[in-house]
Order: structure tokens, then sequence, then C-alpha cells
């Protein structure tokens, strides 16, 4: 996984509550294999109309925000379904942080292990960038991960992020490299666990 | 004197291999896969690694489950290549599947508590949100990305950050004709789409000690739309009673060490949450979504919320775009909201209980509404043949077909057309949730049958003067 310290990119204010991972990436792209272009289907049904023609009113289709790397939302981003693929589409689009005043547990689990940051701050806090953003298009925005803070022009915030999360981003850090160092552990744990609960093996196990 | 513990500490407790950087490594109990899981797979192949542990592993075909014409081939090949691909990753594997020719196929969320893989105390995961169901049984479930699966199906393990405990408690007693679904839209509406972020669930008191499994499988399925990371309700008599005799629940001297477990799986006296809420069960009536977000939920006796009425302007903005998509007025009656069509089904609200409750208000009626009957699983199927709930589903007009996920999520191409209106026994009221441009409406799966006979929403206690 990449590792993630520092971005400064456009940012596309998305100024809206409960954008569920349904419309982060629809249903019926979860068939597409991982080869770099989710990034095609990426808010699909926000971002294009029924004969597949850009809607000129959604944010990522105005010209100043098309190469963003950075979104700011409202309320509860990325709710609901578990499908990783809303985060290769956030990924693939070119996106590596999104900053919401909350977010699906699921989905923060998932960006944490592709290198995409959830940048956690208050409502007013999400709500001023987006004004600010929104009155100039193309300030350009920062966020440090060392230091948690994002900087757009004169605004200057801490976002919150879960430590484990955080070391996890700037690390980079492999999970199976991780767990397989704790191989002992684990195979002592399943002894003991085998002896103390037999019952929790499925009856028919063989 | 120890510090009082909640079920949800205990079960965490039970489960950690070793602590990290504020993460801890917990051993997984059960791993149910299915046909979304294919990236994991993928992942595995690429390393040339197997799964860890194939008898704790189990597959299902839902997702994409054909609910008609099961007998021959899959017409549509991507969807047929959906489930073979699933078919060949179980065969590979070694893993035990459940697949679309299985007697015991259905809704991974139905099957493992009906086969009895789902067991109190166990820590359960799978590749989709809605496993917080099987918290029902007192046991720690939740849905994982597919890195996460990939993890698992590696190592039987999983990294997590020990979420905060909450405890939801309701008391008294739900009026008749209400159910789980009910309670659960009441409690979404009560505390937030995000209100559960974060944190463990325990739900409690006496209208939860009174529900059934079907009923506490609901609830806890619905635990996820109220943003927890998973929901729960402490093992008892109802719960051991579900599990007697399921194939792969433990059964003679294995199942005596197991009650002696799963008896001591309770929050103790004293136990300190991190939040709590209560809601009063009387004062329920039954609730239905008129918006695109589970939170979107008011009693049917209820009006469209009015924008112009709202003091907040970013929610009036979000309410204004709802009714936008949804096609609503401002301010009308919600038992004036006129629909096209009906769906009964999902791992929310298609368990036995659910199509009876249906089937209850169906009963020598007519739909005024095309619709679509999915069980929860081919076992659920079998069972309502046998008390002839097909035949009053087909008498009122309804198509009774195979079980999956079906127009919950609409990938197995059983889909609601654009700006269609649906009464939805399901979990998700999102945008194009159930296809392009669908309008959904969450209910319970009697108020659904409600509004099927009556071509609107409708509240199902006036359908049932001198019904019983």
């Amino acid at each position: 996984m990449e590792k993630f310290t520092r971005i400064e990119a456009t940012a596309c204010p998305l100024p809206a509550e409960n954008i569920d991972t349904d419309q982060i990436l629809p249903a019926r792209y979860l068939k597409l294999p991982r080869k770099g272009e989710h990034g095609k289907v990426l808010f699909h049904d926000l971002r294009f109309d029924a004969a597949g023609r850009e809607r000129p009113d959604f944010p990522l289709n105005r010209p100043g925000w098309r190469n963003a790397g950075i979104i700011v939302s409202g309320r509860n981003f990325g709710g609901g379904s578990s499908r990783e693929a809303a985060v290769y589409a956030l990924y693939d689009y070119g996106v590596r942080c999104v900053i919401a005043s909350s977010f699906g547990d699921i989905f923060s689990q998932n960006a944490t292990k592709n290198g995409l940051l959830t940048a956690l701050v208050s409502e007013p806090e999400s709500g001023a960038l987006v004004a600010a953003l929104t009155r100039e298009t193309a300030l350009a925005v920062t966020v440090d991960l060392e230091s948690q803070s994002i900087v757009c022009g004169p605004l200057r915030y801490k976002f919150t992020i879960d430590p484990a999360r955080r070391t996890r981003l700037l690390n980079g850090w492999d999970d199976f490299d991780v767990t397989n160092s704790f191989h002992d552990q684990i195979a002592a744990f399943k002894a003991a666990d085998r002896k103390a609960r037999p019952w929790a093996l499925p009856s028919q196990a063989r | 004197m120890t510090t009082p513990l909640t079920l949800f500490d205990k079960l965490w407790a039970r489960h950690e291999i070793v602590q990290r950087d504020g993460e801890s490594l917990l051993w997984v109990d059960r791993h149910y896969v299915h046909e979304g899981s294919f990236h994991a797979f993928s992942r595995l192949a690429e390393r040339g690694a197997a799964v860890a542990e194939p008898e704790l592993t189990f597959g299902v075909a839902d997702h994409y489950a054909p609910t008609r014409g099961r007998g021959g081939p899959i017409a549509n090949f991507e969807i047929a290549r959906m489930v073979s691909q699933l078919e060949k990753n179980a065969a590979d594997q070694d893993i035990t599947l459940f697949g679309l020719k299985d007697r015991r196929q259905g809704i991974v969320h139905v099957v493992g508590p009906e086969l009895g893989l789902t067991l109190p105390g166990l820590l359960i995961v799978c590749g989709d949100s809605h496993t917080s169901t099987h918290g029902a049984f007192g046991a720690f479930a939740f849905g994982i990305g597919a890195s996460e699966v990939a993890h698992v199906l590696m190592t039987q393990t999983l990294w997590q950050k020990k979420p905060k405990r909450m405890r939801i408690t309701a008391d008294g007693g739900l009026a008749e004709g209400l159910g789980a679904k009910d309670l659960a839209l009441a409690i979404i509406a009560k505390i937030g789409a995000d209100g559960a972020a974060g944190h463990a669930i325990e739900f409690a008191g006496s209208a939860i000690r009174a529900l059934s499994m079907e009923g506490r499988m609901t609830l806890c399925n619905m635990a996820i739309e109220a943003g927890g990371r998973c929901g729960m309700v402490a093992p008892d008599a109802t719960t051991f009673d579900y599990l007697k005799c399921r194939e792969f629940a433990p059964k003679g001297d294995a199942l005596d060490m197991a009650m002696q477990d799963w008896t001591g799986l309770t929050s103790d006296s004293g136990a300190q949450f991190d939040r709590e809420v209560s809601i009063d069960a009387t004062a329920i009536a039954p609730f239905i979504t008129w918006g695109t977000s589970p939170e979107d939920a008011l009693p049917i006796d209820g009006n469209i919320p009015d924008p112009g009425r709202e003091q907040n302007p970013e929610r009036a903005k979000y309410i204004q775009g709802a009714l936008d998509y949804m096609g609503l007025e401002p301010g009308g009656k919600l038992t004036d909201i006129v629909i096209d069509r009906v769906f009964i089904g999902s791992c929310t609200n298609a368990r036995i209980e659910d199509l009876r409750a249906a089937a209850a208000v169906l009963a020598d009626r007519v739909s005024k509404v095309p619709g679509l009957v999915s069980p929860g699983s081919s076992s659920v199927k079998r069972q309502a043949e046998q008390e002839g709930l097909d035949r009053v589903f087909c008498d009122a007009g309804l198509e009774w077909a195979d079980s999956g996920c079906s127009m919950c999520v609409g990938i197995n191409g059983d889909l609601v057309a654009e700006g269609e209106r649906c009464a939805s026994t399901t979990n998700r009221n999102f945008r194009g949730r159930q296809g392009v441009g669908a309008r959904t409406h969450l209910m319970s799966p009697a108020m659904v049958a409600a509004a099927a006979v009556c071509g609107h929403l409708a509240d199902v206690r006036s359908l049932m003067v001198g019904k019983n």
C-alpha cells in the first residue's frame, strides 16, 4: 500500500449528507475486476445522466474541480454497504483524502487499507471549507497527516483520525506482513481456544 | 471486586490474540463468503496463499442468485460468471458452499442462523454490511471490506480497534400489528443514520426480550443503518430453543459445555456503557421511510416533511433533495402516497415469521399493484409452501420466487424501474438502490402487505379490524 503523508491538491465540495457507498459506486459496477479503472464509474449516477452525458451541475464535472484530489462532504459520508469498490473508485479517480464530519465505519476501515485518508472535522468546519471552496474554486488545500492539519486559504483546522489508522497510513503497512509476525501467538491462541471452546467448531467440521 | 463487564467486553476479550498500537488482533470463528468476495480470492491467488481455516469458512450464493428459472442455466453471462466464480473459488479452497442447487441455499444472513453455524459467543465476519444480523444470537458479528476478507481468508484473524459501547433499551410491549422493523426504524429516526457510528450496540429491555429470533435478527440487521459497528442481543431461552437440532450447532456434551458458556453472555449489572439510549416501545406506531436514508423515517399517521418549515438551511436543502428524488410534495399525508409495486424479501425481513405476517394481511385480499416475494432461504421457501403461504401470495396477485438478495440490491436483475415507487421490506432506501431512479419506501412485511392491498401506503392496523 502507498504511504500517505501529505497532499496538496484541488478540493471538490460535495455539500450533501448521507452520501452512501451506493452513490459512490452503484451496485451494478460491483462485478468490475480490480484493474485501476474504477474511477470511470465514481459517483456514476450523480455524475452522468441516463444517456451517459455528464450532468453539468455535479461539482466534479465543473472544470475547476475535475482533477480534485480531495473531497469535502457532509455528515455520514460512505455509510451503507461494505463494498470496498467505493474506495477503489475514489482512489482510481485520483482522490486521496475525504474530509467530512462523520464517516461510515466500514468505509473508513476500507479506505485505510487502500491509502485513502478519511479526515474527520466538525460540522461547522466542513461547512466553512465547503463555503470557501465554493467561493474560490481553485483554492488549493493541503492536508498533512503527521500534524493532522488542514490548510485551505485562511482556514486552518485540525482533523481527527484514529491513531492506529494514522500509523497504518503513514507507514503504508501491509497487514499480512504485520500479522505474520504474530504467527506463534495466533497458533497458541488457536490451540488454547480449541480446548476451551470445542463447541465453537461447526459440529460437522472435519 | 472485579469490574462489571458488558456483553460486548466479554465477547471482545475472548477473541483477543494480541494488542498493537491501539488495535487488537482478533480470532474469527466463522467467515461467510458470497459471490461479491471475489476481490479477496483474487488477492489470495496473487499471493499464492491458501485459506487458513477452510472448515470455519462457508460460501453462499445469494447476491447474484436468480430468483426465477432456477432449474436452467443463467441467461445473463456476467451474472453466471459471478456465480461460477464463487463455485470455483470454494472448490479450489475446499470451502463448503451452499450453491444454487443446494437445498440449504439462501441469503447468507438467513442461512447462517438457520443451519446453526451462527452461535452465541462467536466472532462472525462477512464481506457484507448486514453481517450485524448474527448479533441477534449474542455473537460479535460485523461486515468487512475486501481487504479484510482477504486477511481473514489468509490468517483467520482481523485487526480491529475496540468500538465504544452503546446500549439501546426498549421497554414495553409493541402494539398489535407492529414488529421489529418498526422498532428498528423508530430507533434510526431517533439517533440518525450515523447515530451509532464507532459503537457496538447492545439491544436490551422487555420489548427486545419479547422478540422472537426472527425479530431480533431484523433489529440487529438494521443496526448498520444506524451506523453501528455491530448490534447484539444477549442470548436467552428464546435463543437456545431456536438453536436446538440445527445442522451445524453443537449437540450432546458439546452442547452442555456451550450452554454453560452461553448463559454467562450477558452484561453484568452495573456495567458501564459509553452511551445509553432508551425508547418506549408502547408509544411506537408503524414506521415507514419517506426519503433516501433509513433515518428519514416517520410514523405512518404523519405527514411528508416540509423543507419550508425547517429552521436549518442545510437540513431544508437535504429534505428538498430527498423529496425531489422521491417525487413527493411537502406536507401531504404519508397514507396518500400511491405505490407502483411491492417487494417482500431480503436479509432484513424474509424469514418465515415475516412471510406469515405479510400473508395474514393478504389472505382473501387482492394486491392492487404487482409485486415480488422472495423468501430469505430455500428452506424458508419450503416451509412457507408447506404452510400454504405461497398460495396466499399468488392468489393476491404477487409473484412467488426463489431465494436471494433479489430486489434489495438488484444485481441479479430484479429491479424497480426508473421513477417507480416500491413499498419494500428491505433495509436501504438509498437513491438507486433498487434500480436507477427507483423510489423505495422501507417498512415491515405487514405494512408492505397493507400497501399492496390499498395501492398506497397504509396503516396495517386499519386492515386488522375483523381479522384474527
